[in-house]
């Protein structure tokens, strides 16, 4: 099938297998996937544990080489290295603990020997528009989990990525920080017009921030299921009271539930009833 | 900040008031008196006699320190970047650490003859496991979301090892060092108490021969004051390192 002509990363046939070590048989981690993503889409991929959401990411951000299939980035096939462009936020907490906030969200712009004036003028930017204006001084160890993750927004966001890939971001928080992270990134999402894909655990979170949420099986991970969810482009939030958010969330937890059970090792205790 | 700087003070009053005890206890033939001892140190400190120890020591002390501390650092640094080298060496260093060196004086002894490069040899031989084994460690366990996030900022190898690799491990080599260095004064003074014509640990060897119970405390206390000294510089510089500023 040839990649859709919109699509800013196409994946056809993508497939990863790690080599097995000591006797241990190989392991099939995912696909074979064919997904495209539009410019400026807001995607989510929710999946069960261990199903291969963060193999996909990994395959999709340049940082791991698919194992069959092949992935293209604005029509470039890319192999093996990170193309310029794509910008990614890790679950773990990736803050330089060495560097005050102003100095991680510099650093990028710093290595890539940008004038001193246009440094500061893209950090002081950033660090507004993430809520850290108050603490461009102030180091990671004195600041909470969730003030971290901006930080690592923000060092992600001063690049202008074209494509902003997040895995499980926001999984270490609590779930008042969360929708409210969750508000932060529909609106750098919004203003920066980059194209956003959320690996997340979270259905609610998929149901309420995207345009369309895959949905993925047990390892190794196929697309079971792509929901639109045709909210508009301005939203929050708030959509969490929207009769639509409860059909959306439960949909994705209808497909999602035998899945999660055999992730599990357990039977599913009913037949799919589509 | 306050609060702390109390307890180091109680701490401190505390250990005075428990040796004063003692010297009561046991008499100031086995014990002097702090009071005794502090008025002792300060007339050594006023003699050319204790100069010339304390700069045999320091001598001894700074150059096995900085040998152990360069060859410390590059053997873990390389070890650690090898992971291959980095298993096979990580049992046999545990065990160079754990050996009791005391065991290879008399081999020091003969390669390096009665002078200063014994001392510094016995120095090195203590520092240097601990500051390789941490700078391994150090590497080794730096967390590999510093890594990936090199990768999408595209850094290449060099640019990695510099801005990232070096400064995530800093904190954790910086605490072997200070394991090390304290481990290195340790072998050095004993190295002057065994087989030396100077240095501190040979001046206290001698104040031991002619049963100078006051000298004996003057030297250990000035010896201890040192010590906690260098800690306390390298414990400030690895928290700087640990939490930026």
């Amino acid at each position: 099938m040839a990649a859709s002509r919109n699509a800013q990363i196409s994946l056809r046939g993508v497939t990863k297998v790690f080599p097995g070590h000591d006797g241990h048989p190989d392991v099939h981690a995912l696909g074979p996937i064919d997904l495209d993503i539009a410019r400026g889409a807001f995607v989510s991929v929710v999946g069960p544990s261990g199903c291969g959401k963060s193999t996909l990411l990994d395959v999709l951000a340049g940082l791991s080489v698919a194992t069959s299939g092949g992935l293209a980035f604005e029509g470039e096939a890319v192999a093996g290295r990170v193309p310029d462009g794509i910008g990614v936020v890790f679950q773990q907490d990736a803050s330089f603990f060495w560097l005050s906030v102003r100095d991680n969200v510099a650093f990028g712009l710093r290595r890539r020997r940008m004038g001193a004036a246009e440094i500061d003028r893209r950090v002081d930017a950033a660090l507004a528009f993430m809520g850290l204006a108050d603490f461009a001084k102030a180091f990671p160890a004195q600041l909470s989990g969730g003030m971290r993750q901006r930080v690592c927004i923000a060092r992600t966001l001063v690049l202008e990525p074209k494509v902003l890939l997040l895995d499980e971001p926001f999984g270490a928080l609590d779930q008042q920080t969360r929708l409210l992270m969750g508000d932060e990134l529909l609106r750098i999402w919004r203003e920066t017009g980059a194209t956003v894909v959320l690996i997340t655990h979270a259905l609610d979170e998929a149901a309420m921030l995207s345009d369309q949420v895959a949905v993925m099986s047990a390892r190794p991970g196929r697309f079971i299921d792509i929901v639109t969810t045709d909210w508009p482009r301005e939203r929050d939030s708030t959509i969490v009271s929207d009769p639509r958010f409860g059909a959306i969330t439960a949909r994705l937890w209808d497909k999602l539930r035998g899945e999660s059970l055999r992730a599990m090792g357990v039977a599913a205790p009913q037949p799919d009833r589509q | 900040m306050t609060a702390r700087r109390l307890d180091h003070v109680l701490l401190a009053a505390g250990l005075l008031a428990l040796w004063q005890v003692v010297h009561w206890a046991v008499g100031p033939d086995v014990v002097s008196s702090p009071w005794a001892t502090i008025v002792r140190a300060w007339q050594l400190i006023g003699t050319a006699a204790f100069w010339g120890h304390a700069a045999a020591t320091a001598t001894a002390f700074g150059l096995a320190s900085l040998i152990a501390i360069a060859a410390g650092v590059a053997l873990g640094l390389w070890l650690g970047l090898r992971r291959f080298a980095g298993d096979v060496a990580d049992p046999v260093l545990g065990t160079l650490y754990s050996v009791p060196k005391i065991t290879l004086y008399p081999l020091i002894l003969l390669a390096f003859g009665l002078g200063v490069s014994a001392k510094i040899a016995f120095g090195v031989i203590h520092g240097l496991f601990p500051i390789a084994i941490f700078t391994m460690n150090a590497i080794r366990n730096v967390a590999p979301v510093f890594r990936r996030t090199a990768l999408v900022m595209r850094l290449g190898p060099l640019a990695t090892a510099a801005t990232i690799m070096a400064p995530a491990a800093l904190p954790e080599i910086l605490a072997g060092i200070r394991i090390g260095v304290a481990l290195t004064l340790l072998g050095t003074l004993i190295g002057e108490l065994f087989a030396a014509t100077s240095g501190l640990g040979f001046a206290l060897i001698r104040a031991m021969d002619v049963h100078a119970v006051a000298d004996i405390l003057a030297i250990t206390m000035l010896i201890f004051m040192f010590a906690a000294s260098v800690n306390a510089i390298l414990g400030l510089i690895e928290r700087r390192a640990r939490h930026g500023g």
